[in-house]
């Protein structure tokens, strides 16, 4: 049992690079996303995230030069920094838009009228001129400047606390959560009851329950999503919280079900007997026996349902209101496409508070999906 | 402790009779082995004492009750089965206690029975292991004191020892036995092997296709198998059977002269079946003519097997012997009396 994958070693590098590639392609983009999430809009703008570890060289927006002027020496001067905070080095600037590299650091620029201007690499300035400048227009100076790695949390606090497109994600965060957590807890508690009876328990028609349960994995849920919100209406729950997680219910449990139901079919009949010569009844041998048993088969769908729940938007605009009180994550990221497209340090962030849960979830659970429970109650 | 009482029990499943109408009587204190080939109905038989199978016609009585309709818990019986059935995710102590918490006892009581039974079977340092932590013959002690810990009036066991390897097996064998002759209760025992019915029981049910073949002690059904089927099944290395035809007071097989048992008449003509067990074979000057195949020394004795007219007999010798494969050897009944006769046609006991 040493190569699962196969006796023949080439078989298994393949196995290896494809396992290798999917990682990569899953990894690299998530990676990237959490890195832009942390770097500040100017750099995302000028750069890739995978050189935001390194300093670099770009052309910043113009900036207007301002001060007061003094008289030294029969001149009229004024002094000053282009940046407000240092570690800036500039290479080159210019003062006009068709020449932004004009000018070497150090070097007088003539500006006319017996004005010179002076740069240095850390931004100082030095604008001098014979006559008094207070009634002229201040030059605009472009600057190529080297930046160093810029890295911030304000992208989250802004996203996190501050209202965008009407609403903060925290709040957006919150509502996802009062979808999801129900809506994966409801379909498991009823579809563990349903699969216990449909592998264990003798009644009529329960092969015929059984095939259409396994016929309803194949109904696309659209096609219940108009008549469903109809019903919800007709019969007072409307658009809210209660409804959205009968929907989701609804929607998970034929999967729930059949993946319980097959789990639960394949545990040892011996055990099942055995409890029922100790005398315990249906509900107790679930209780005790089945359900600790299955917990392998109930994390891993509870990690489906979760997941599915927490990405899901086609439901949620269906089912739920577009207050700030009921949109969720999937909703405010849509209306932050629109409002904030061009923000991408906003958006990579709002991307990031979104899939950390899920991120959280699966790793985790993970070790559920794998453990074997059963080892050493049979042979 | 009771007797259990089983009259013309039957089972169908569906259209398919699988139990004909089985009677039987299980003493008080009684250790019965089931025993026959796969298939024989001796596992459903036990289900249904145990009342996991439904019994289609017919009455199972444990003591003065019938217990027909009563669920598994209310019969008052205790089940051993093969893969030992311990739940995976709970430890010894609460394996061994979960019947009784079931029934509602006392903590306190429920830890004393458990320790007693732990005691009982050596289990005491492994109460608080879960059964993954547990060898083979471990487990399966396990599964007896559970059984132990409730006190039923009749222990059932599915052929607890078919997942052990050789050794343990027959360790296990004597552990089984000497809980019985300590507790003292009424046990029933399936198994497909006949030296664990022939070692352990105080009375043998062999059973073939749904029916009951023969029912007695060990040694009375080797001594006086009622029929082909138990004599072939019982005893090993198995009864040798030669076809034969009765004349003047002999048995006529082939070229061989065979003696009848002493005092036994069987009218002149009758085909009948010749059996004699291995040991019941040896050397002699005049008997059945054959060349040695194959000899298999075991040690205490030799097993010789001799092919004769396209047949396999086996002879078992206590003595060595200097006989090798290819040699002629002529084979007879040691013992006239311990030959077996049986009606060709019927199968039965003469």
């Amino acid at each position: 049992m040493e190569n699962i994958a196969g006796k023949k070693p080439a078989l298994l590098w393949v196995v290896h690079l494809c396992t290798a590639a999917l990682v990569a392609l899953w990894v690299l983009p998530t990676f990237g996303l959490l890195v832009s999430s942390f770097r500040t809009g100017d750099q995302i703008s000028t750069s890739g995230w995978w050189r935001a570890l390194s300093t670099q060289e770009s052309q910043l927006p113009a900036i207007r030069l301002g001060g007061d002027e003094v008289q030294r020496d029969g001149v009229f001067v004024i002094e000053g920094n282009l940046f407000a905070t240092s570690g800036a080095e500039i290479s080159r600037w210019g003062t006009s838009s068709r020449e932004p590299e004009a000018f070497e650091v150090g070097q007088s620029a003539d500006l006319g009228d017996g004005v010179t201007l002076t740069v240095t690499p850390e931004g100082g300035f030095v604008m001098s001129s014979a006559s008094s400048m207070a009634e002229m227009r201040m030059p605009r100076v472009f600057v190529t400047a080297s930046t160093p790695p810029d890295f911030t949390t304000n992208n989250y606090s802004t996203v996190l606390f501050s209202p965008l497109a009407g609403q903060t994600i925290g709040q957006a965060f919150i509502n996802t959560l009062t979808v999801a957590i129900p809506a994966t807890i409801i379909p498991i508690l009823v579809a563990a009851f349903a699969a216990y009876a449909l592998a264990w328990m003798d009644f009529p028609g329960r092969a015929l329950l059984v095939a259409l349960v396994v016929g309803l994995l194949v109904v696309p849920l659209q096609l219940a999503l108009i008549p469903l919100l109809q019903f919800h209406n007709w019969i007072g729950i409307g658009k809210g919280y209660l409804g959205i997680w009968m929907a989701h219910t609804g929607f998970g449990l034929p999967l729930a079900i059949y993946l319980l139901r097959n789990y639960m079919a394949g545990l040892p009949r011996d055990i099942i007997e055995n409890a029922r010569v100790d005398g315990a009844t249906d509900f107790q041998i679930f209780v005790r026996i089945i359900l600790p048993l299955s917990f392998p088969a109930l994390a891993s769908f509870a990690i489906f349902q979760f997941l599915w729940t927490w990405n899901d938007l086609l439901v949620a605009l269906v089912f739920l209101g577009t207050g700030n009180d009921q949109q969720v994550l999937t909703g405010n990221l849509v209306n932050l496409m629109g409002s904030r497209g061009g923000d991408w340090e906003i958006l990579s962030a709002s991307a990031f508070v979104s899939i950390a849960v899920p991120l959280i979830v699966f790793f985790a659970m993970q070790k559920y999906l794998v453990r074997g429970l059963l080892a050493g109650s049979v042979k | 402790m009771a007797e259990v009482t089983i009259r013309a029990l039957k089972k169908s499943y569906g259209g398919l009779q699988v139990v004909h109408g089985l009677d039987l009587d299980i003493v008080d204190g009684e250790f019965v082995v089931l025993v026959g080939p796969s298939g024989c109905g001796k596992s459903t038989l036990l289900r249904m004492i145990a009342g996991l199978e439904e019994v289609t016609s017919g009455d199972i009585r444990i003591g003065e009750r019938r217990v027909n309709n009563l669920p598994p818990s209310e019969r008052d019986i205790a089940m051993v089965f093969q893969n030992y059935a311990l739940y995976p995710h709970k430890t010894v102590a609460a394996n061994m206690g979960f019947a009784l918490k079931m029934r509602g006892m006392d903590k306190a009581e429920i830890d004393q029975r458990v320790k007693r039974a732990a005691e009982v079977l050596g289990l005491t340092p492994y109460l608080d292991r879960f059964p993954r932590a547990l060898s083979g013959g471990q487990r399966q002690r396990v599964a007896m004191g559970r059984a132990i810990v409730r006190d039923p009036q009749v222990f059932l066991f599915d052929e607890p020892l078919s997942n052990l390897d050789a050794k343990l097996r027959v360790q296990m064998r004597t552990e089984i036995r000497e809980l019985h002759q300590r507790l003292k209760t009424t046990t029933v025992y399936v198994t497909h092997d006949q030296i664990e019915a022939m070692t352990m029981a105080d009375k043998i049910v062999v059973m073939q296709g749904g029916r009951i073949e023969q029912v007695g002690a060990p040694l009375e059904l080797y001594d006086r198998p009622a029929n082909t089927f138990v004599a072939s099944f019982i005893g090993s290395p198995s009864m040798n059977m030669i076809e034969g035809t009765v004349q003047g007071g002999t048995v006529r097989a082939g070229g061989a002269t065979l003696p009848l048992p002493p005092g036994m008449k069987v009218a002149e003509g009758r085909e009948v079946i010749y059996g004699i067990r291995p040991e019941n074979l040896g050397d002699s000057p005049d008997g059945i003519r054959g060349t040695i195949a194959v000899v298999e020394p075991t040690g205490s004795e030799t097993h010789v097997v001799v092919r004769i007219e396209g047949r396999e007999l086996v002879a078992v010798f206590r003595d060595r012997i200097s006989h090798r494969p290819g040699d002629q050897i002529t084979l007879a009944p040691v013992d006239p009396a311990g030959v077996h006769l049986f009606d060709k046609a019927t199968g039965t006991r003469f």
